[in-house]
């Protein structure tokens, strides 16, 4: 799941996984908030890690600056 | 040691009760470890090749079969020797001309990587396309079992069934299962291990051919 679209934004789903996880809720947490399975949120934490836009923190994910910045931009295009 | 060639041309296969090989790959929903699928139980299946019949028969009986496995905890992840531009081509097709949606990943093995990690490469058969394999991986990352069907029969998806609801029957109350068993039939107590053990069998009330032989009701 490239968490980025061509033009460099995110993806919704990263968006909306990213969102969920932000504040460093566990990812089987983040599994049960946006209905996707926890393979796909494990997944898609590691390349939002890779991307600079989450930290990885024990067990759970918070988001960067950088993506609270990229949030805002796609709430902002949403 | 020496190895003969027949040896040295055929991978090496998993082994049951063993950790199933770690893999990186590219698959439908990105980029997926098998260390993603940690906590479920995974069913990890290969195909010899996308839009071809029996493949696409399996692929709609697979999906077809994703909420009973989801009920039990199990994820499906497919593979086959092609790229994922192909895997998405042959899930829209299969959406357009069957009206079925594929829930679950594909792995694209290009480089076989995956593929030979675990044996699924029979160059009898085809040195270019994974044979019909299923291997069932418990939560905890352990190769639980293995079915392996040529090229040309399609699997029967309500033995896959069968055979989770066994191994899970197996993990939850410590028995085995019989010949042809299903859910709500009685299921084989282990047979005991010491003489003691074998008198005490004969009265401990099971259905109770021999010693060796005790079913129960769960």
């Amino acid at each position: 799941m490239p968490c980025k679209d061509s033009s460099g934004e995110l993806t919704e789903m990263a968006r909306k996984i990213l969102a969920v996880m932000a504040d460093g809720v566990p990812l089987n947490e983040v599994a049960e908030k946006t209905g996707l399975p926890l393979y796909r949120i494990r997944s898609a934490a590691r390349e939002l890690a890779e991307a600079g836009l989450a930290q990885q923190k024990n067990e759970t994910y918070v988001a960067t600056e950088a993506g609270r910045a990229a949030m805002a931009t796609a709430s902002g295009r949403a | 040691m020496e190895t003969t060639g027949q040896e040295k041309s055929t991978p090496g296969f998993p082994r049951l009760g063993q950790p199933a090989p770690a893999f990186e790959a590219q698959t439908t929903h990105g980029i997926l470890r098998l260390e993603d699928f940690k906590g479920s139980w995974l069913i990890l299946f290969s195909h010899p090749a996308d839009f071809t019949p029996v493949c696409t028969t399996e692929f709609v009986a697979f999906a077809e079969l994703a909420p009973e496995l989801k009920k039990r905890g199990v994820e499906l992840c497919g593979l086959s020797i092609d790229s994922t531009y192909s895997h998405i081509a042959w899930i829209r097709n299969i959406e357009q001309n069957f009206g079925v949606k594929i829930p679950f990943p594909v792995i694209a093995d290009l480089n076989k990587e995956v593929a030979t990690l675990y044996g699924m490469i029979m160059p009898g058969e085809s040195k270019t396309e994974a044979s019909r394999c299923v291997f069932v991986i418990d939560p905890n990352g352990i190769l639980r079992a293995m079915i392996y069907y040529p090229l040309t029969t399609g699997r029967n998806m309500q033995e896959i069934l069968r055979l989770i609801d066994a191994l899970q029957t197996t993990d939850k109350h410590g028995v085995a299962t019989p010949a042809n068993w299903k859910p709500s039939e009685k299921v084989i107590v282990p047979p005991p291990t010491t003489a003691e053990g074998a008198d005490e069998r004969m009265k401990a009330g099971f259905e109770t051919k021999d010693w060796y032989f005790s079913k129960k009701s769960l």
